[in-house]
């Protein structure tokens, strides 16, 4: 992948499959690290299941026998120093509050970091493909925070609109984009 | 700004229209966004979809999805065509370059771009 935002793209499609409610996607800098942290409340997988994901021949997909969505993700963040983590409560054993929680560290300073390249365009992707689920999304960098959220959306746009409508994703993307001019504004006064 | 007013407005605009489209859109344009496709292109491929649909004005006829892996990963960014009553047509190494002829020729103008599908 040639930027973060392919493999968040790409992530949180497994969220979707789970079929998850409500996806959380935040990203947190600091200095000299990235944290991307996808959270949702999908069926959640077993102990084994999740030992087992960041190996190549473990997939959910029927076409092939391999799946390379998680173990490239995983190489991208370990090979700059960092790491992943994945925390998940099966439904089977959490009715309640089940869900999984990846969670992915990037050293920034690090020569092998992947750029985040186009988040926004990644949101959008989502929010096109992802029918009645609600995401969250946060980026958080110093004291300023990007932030999208498609219950409050809902409120507004009622129930027969879907936030599919391309005027709707039109206004979306600049939404966020003019929350990303703010952040680099931030940004280069550091 | 951006402001919660303007998706009022839209909605606004829109609520008239919603009663018309159930039920008539009958093309479908499929890409597929799994892992192999998303790291072959596909995210901009999908957006020039969703873009020139709107443009050209078709909302009401055609819908935009995104679907798993198709299964022929060495040919993504893979594209699927579904019109009513016509055989499926498959688009491959598809490129945002390519969407606007698809839409003009195909979708409007019912000829499929014989030279961007898998039999070319």
């Amino acid at each position: 992948m040639k930027e973060l935002s392919l493999n968040i793209l790409d992530i949180a499609q497994n969220s979707i499959t789970a079929r998850a409610s409500l996806i959380r996607i935040d990203l947190d800098e600091t200095p000299d690290t990235l944290t991307i942290r996808i959270t949702d409340n999908g069926c959640g997988m077993s102990r084994e299941m999740v030992f087992s994901v960041t190996d190549p021949f473990c997939t959910t997909r029927k076409t092939r026998k391999v799946g390379l969505g998680i173990p490239f993700y995983k190489l991208a963040a370990e090979q700059t120093g960092g790491s992943l983590s994945i925390e998940s409560k099966p439904e089977a054993e959490y009715p309640s509050d089940h869900g999984t929680v990846v969670t992915a560290v990037f050293k920034t300073d690090s020569i092998d970091f992947t750029p985040l390249g186009d988040i926004v365009s990644t949101i959008g992707t989502l929010i096109q493909g992802m029918g009645s689920i609600d995401l969250i999304f946060t980026h958080k960098f110093g004291n300023f925070t990007v932030t999208l959220d498609t219950t409050e959306l809902k409120e507004t746009l009622g129930s027969d609109i879907p936030l599919s409508t391309p005027d709707v994703l039109v206004w979306i993307n600049e939404f966020l984009k003019e929350q990303y001019n703010q952040l680099e504004k931030e940004r280069n006064q550091q | 700004m951006k402001s919660l007013a303007e998706l009022a407005a839209i909605r606004e605009k829109m609520k008239d229209k919603v009663s018309l489209r159930e039920g008539s859109n009958n093309i479908r344009i499929v890409v597929g966004m799994a892992t192999c496709g998303i790291a072959a292109g596909a995210r901009p491929v999908l957006n020039a979809f969703v873009e020139e649909v709107a443009k050209q004005g078709l909302t009401d006829t055609v819908t935009v999805s995104q679907t798993g892996c198709i299964g022929i990963c060495q040919y993504e960014p893979v594209v699927e065509v579904y019109k009513g009553g016509e055989e499926k047509v498959t688009y491959v190494h598809m490129t945002a370059d390519k969407v606007e002829k698809v839409i003009t020729e195909h979708i409007k103008g019912g000829k499929p771009v014989a030279e961007f599908t898998i039999k070319a």
